[in-house]
């Protein structure tokens, strides 16, 4: 019957909702395809990103779902070890909760374990949890081996987001209806998370929650860092990417507060394993702060280097959200 | 294994599919920049410079392995660009903020910066929330250098040290000592040898030593280890494994030296004093197994870890100290000097020599055996300063205190010491002089070897130990059986002193082979090969030593130890 699940996921469509957007049925199937004497399943509840804030309400307000998910993974890999790697702040706050509801599901022999992390933005990264899980420096890994095939101490791991093992549980009760969960902050009405369909687009997101704003605006989506930036008339037709944040700015955010709080964000959560990163980012924001005009063509030299030279994800998408800030807002102004 | 044919700028090569493009054009002379790359220690890719363009990606080449039909592309616009901004980034402010640069001296990164026109300035660098730490009198770590490529903290590892971590993180990442009080620095100064910036590096004396040789009231002496002469040649871009012996000599001559001696001098001294201690104990079974205790970094690591172990060391000093004290007592009264003005600088390939020639405890009538040490890497500075080119001068002989036996230059290889020992156990066990000198189970850059030496009726049962990963191995062998060894050599750094904290940069294993085999060439070659029959030695023990109190030949030749604290 368990093999029946991963059918089922695929029907459905799952990718993961960690931001990397991964087909959720082929991550199961790499990781059952691998021979090893041990396997492991971990949820990923770092969350370490501004604007993003639903896995802790996942977890608050539906701990069966996610527990459920991942038991599901465990009988499909059968295997009975798994982790929940998750932010001190979030333990604080639900951690003996969780802990009870991981009791009552204590069949099969699973064995749940809680990995409290500092909270940090790469301590979301799979190979920097699975560092940091091992007792090491939370920094990536080089990938190749991927985790499906050595992962948590050199055995297969499969790690899902929270979202991701929620969805799979609704998937097994047959309660999946494609929908997903928004994170929406910014000066709005309702600011909170929502469970929409994923296929609507932004202003319909923005209405149905009361969001809609009564000023000229533009929009991050997928995490306030890391998120691409549309303006408003592109809220029109663009979907929910990535992880799921929207977050509203007012059109005249001054562009160099924008900035800095990106950048102050990047340099703070670089790990420090690579020099674009670690040093392209403390330079961006260098630059800006020194600047009394916005240096744009100076910026981008730098964000082309820790664009196509970043060693992972993290230092990769710094690029993102300015490049695509200046496209969509700033030139259209 | 299946060759894979590719090409590196349009010119095809053929190679080992399990070495990375960077490796591979390193080796066909093709120069791409890198910094946290070492063959010897794991692959991260984190300094980002070593960039390549495959199929119209720049990617890095140190993780890269070639593929059949690969393209590779190393000085292509965008990659020029490229690695331009990280070495920017990588290597801003260390001009500022570096000592050598600052004073205008040698420094391979500011060598490397003018390569490829990187400025330092162009980004800011953060000063970094940590201080100069300095392991005692042997190494310093910088973190305001520091370009966290974590080399120190890998070699640091792999030796089994494990007293350097990465602490910090994004800007401020940099390497530091461990918080785990129980773990302390051996002062063998791999972190040195093994930093590709100058973040960690020896604390330099080059300056009181130029001193010494601008003051016209010094009798200054130079002498150099066995290890230096094979691996200074390197620093001025002679083949790896070129013996400079001759050439050595004469630069240290130019450089206004005035007398030239050896440490390979004071080496077989030590062997005979080392020898005769061991024919002792072995007689009354006593104290045994005996180590050697020549490497202040092993020496360190029995103080601080195994202060039980103590009596098991041998009592004899190391062949520098023997040296300076001859010199300073001996050669000075002959010379009708006053020890007093006698300057002893030591050209050694390490960095605990430096905190082993500041030990008290090694004074002869309230003088320091040795004033000044300088790693093989800080003279090349000093040559390149003075404008002093080693390949262009030509070799010459040192001088009367300099003369010694091909025993003694092997001390620079792991096996070294205890093969000269051996050489000279066998004569005074048997009487007779040994025809085949070379103990060949001895030799070798593996990290533990062991023999059984038949020596007359007797079977002496040896081990040979290079780096603190199995220093530990031997004490937990010795700690279960107390018989399992009769004598013990023991070196901190991989191969013995020939891969010292204080070489070349970059050291690496094949490297050290080279210039190990170079050492044995030297011992080979030549006539004087035990170092009993050295006769300035034998003058020194049979006109000098003999006739001393046992108190004063026990202040000269031997050393005693104790329990030290961390950082001690």
């Amino acid at each position: 019957m368990n093999d029946d699940i991963v059918e089922k996921i695929e029907q459905a469509g799952l990718i993961g909702r960690g931001g990397a957007g991964y087909p959720t049925a082929k991550k199961w199937r790499d990781i059952k395809s691998v021979q090893s004497d041990k396997k492991y399943v971990i949820c990923n509840a770092s969350e370490g990103e501004i604007g993003l804030f639903k896995d802790i309400h996942i977890l608050e307000n539906h701990p069966e779902e996610v527990v459920h998910g991942m038991e599901l993974a465990l009988d499909y890999l059968e295997t009975n070890k798994a982790f929940f790697n998750i932010n001190r702040n979030y333990y604080e706050k639900i951690g003996p909760m969780l802990r009870e509801v991981v009791q009552h599901h204590n069949y099969h022999n699973h064995d749940f374990q809680f990995f409290i992390e500092e909270p940090s933005y790469i301590g979301g990264e799979e190979t920097a949890l699975l560092n940091a899980i091992e007792g090491k420096r939370t920094e990536p890994r080089q990938k190749p081996p991927f985790p499906s095939v050595f992962g948590l101490f050199g055995r297969p791991t499969l790690i899902n987001n929270v979202e991701t093992f929620f969805n799979v549980a609704l998937v097994d009760k047959n309660e999946y209806k494609g929908d997903r969960f928004y994170c929406i902050s910014g000066p709005v009405n309702s600011p909170g998370v929502y469970h929409l369909p994923a296929d609507w687009d932004i202003a319909k997101v923005l209405r149905e929650t009361g969001n809609y704003p009564d000023f000229e605006f533009f929009v991050q989506l997928g995490g306030s860092a890391s998120g691409l930036v549309f303006n408003q008339e592109q809220a029109n037709t663009q979907k929910m990417v990535g992880a799921g944040g929207l977050e509203i700015y007012p059109k005249d955010t001054a562009p160099k507060d924008l900035l800095l709080r990106w950048l102050y964000f990047y340099q703070r959560e670089s790990c420090g394993k690579c020099a674009p990163c670690r040093m392209g980012t403390y330079a961006l924001k260098e630059i800006i702060e020194e600047s009394t005009e916005i240096p744009w063509d100076e910026i981008f030299k730098v964000l082309e280097v820790t664009k196509e030279t970043s060693f992972c994800g993290l230092g990769k998408s710094v690029n993102e959200p300015i490049e695509s800030y200046y496209s969509n807002v700033i030139k259209e102004q | 294994m299946s060759e894979i044919n590719f090409k590196i700028d349009n010119i095809p090569h053929s190679a080992n599919p399990d070495e990375s493009v960077l490796q591979i054009a390193l080796r066909e002379g093709v120069d791409i920049p890198h910094f946290c790359h070492h063959d010897d220690l794991p692959t991260e890719a984190r300094c980002r410079t070593c960039l390549v363009e495959v199929e119209g990606k720049v990617v890095t080449s140190c993780n890269l392995k070639p593929a059949e039909g690969m393209d590779v592309f190393t000085d292509t616009p965008r990659v020029k660009e490229m690695r331009l901004r990280n070495m920017e980034l990588l290597l801003a402010g260390h001009r500022e903020d570096c000592p050598k640069c600052q004073k205008g001296l040698h420094c391979r990164v500011s060598v490397l910066m003018d390569r490829y026109g990187v400025s330092g300035i162009k980004y800011k660098s953060p000063k970094a929330d940590a201080h100069l730490h300095k392991m005692c009198q042997a190494a310093e770590i910088d973190p305001q250098l520091c370009i966290a490529c974590n080399k120190c903290v890998e070699i640091c590892e792999k030796t089994g040290s494990n007293f350097l971590e990465m602490k910090g993180k994004n800007a401020q990442t940099h390497a530091a000592p461990t918080d785990r009080t129980t773990i302390d620095c051996i002062y063998c100064g791999q972190c040195t040898v093994h930093c590709p910036v100058g973040a960690v590096r020896e604390q330099n004396e080059i300056e009181p030593v130029e001193r010494a040789l601008d003051d016209p009231d010094k009798i200054v002496i130079a002498q150099m280890a066995p290890s230096v002469r094979v691996s200074i040649g390197e620093e001025f871009g002679m083949p790896v494994g070129t013996d400079s012996t001759g050439q050595a000599f004469t630069a240290f001559r130019e450089l206004g030296f005035d007398k030239v001696f050896d440490v390979n001098m004071g080496a077989d001294i030590t062997t005979i004093v080392e020898a005769g201690e061991l024919i002792e104990r072995i007689k009354e079974n006593k104290n045994l197994p005996m180590f050697t205790s020549c490497c202040p970094a092993w020496v360190k690591h029995m103080e601080f870890y195994h202060p039980d172990l103590l009596p098991h060391l041998t009592t004899s000093r190391s062949p520098q100290i023997h040296a300076g004290a001859a010199y300073k007592t001996w050669w000075a009264k002959k010379e009708n000097i006053d020890p007093k003005n006698i300057v002893v600088v030591s050209f050694m390939p390490c960095t605990s020599k430096k905190y082993e020639a500041r030990h008290r405890k090694l004074n002869v009538n309230d003088l320091r055996p040795v004033d000044y040490v300088l790693t093989t890497r800080e003279w090349a500075v000093l040559l390149k300063k003075r404008g002093i080119n080693l390949p262009e001068l030509e070799p010459s002989e040192p001088d009367s205190l300099g003369l010694y036996s091909g025993a003694a230059a092997i001390y620079g290889a792991s096996g070294g010491v205890m093969e000269s020992a051996l050489r000279t156990a066998y004569f005074e066990l048997t009487g007779e002089e040994l025809e085949k000198v070379e103990f060949e189970a001895v030799r070798g850059v593996e990290g533990f070897k062991k023999a059984e030496i038949k020596i007359g009726d007797r079977v002496i049962k040896v081990a040979v130990i290079a780096t603190a990963k199995n220093m530990n191995k031997i004490i937990a062998e010795i700690t279960a059986d107390k018989s399992a060894y009769d004598y013990v050599e023991v070196m901190a750094c991989p191969g013995g002193c020939i891969g010292g904290g204080g070489q070349p940069v970059p050291t690496t294993m094949e490297i050290v082979k080279k210039r190990t085999e170079a050492l044995y060439n030297i011992d080979s070659s030549m006539e004087l090969r035990k170092a009993h029959l050295n006769p300035v030695v034998r003058d020194f023990f049979d006109n000098y030593v003999s006739k001393l109190s046992e108190e004063e030949r026990k202040s000269i030749l031997e050393t005693h130890y104790s329990h030290k604290n961390r950082y001690e």
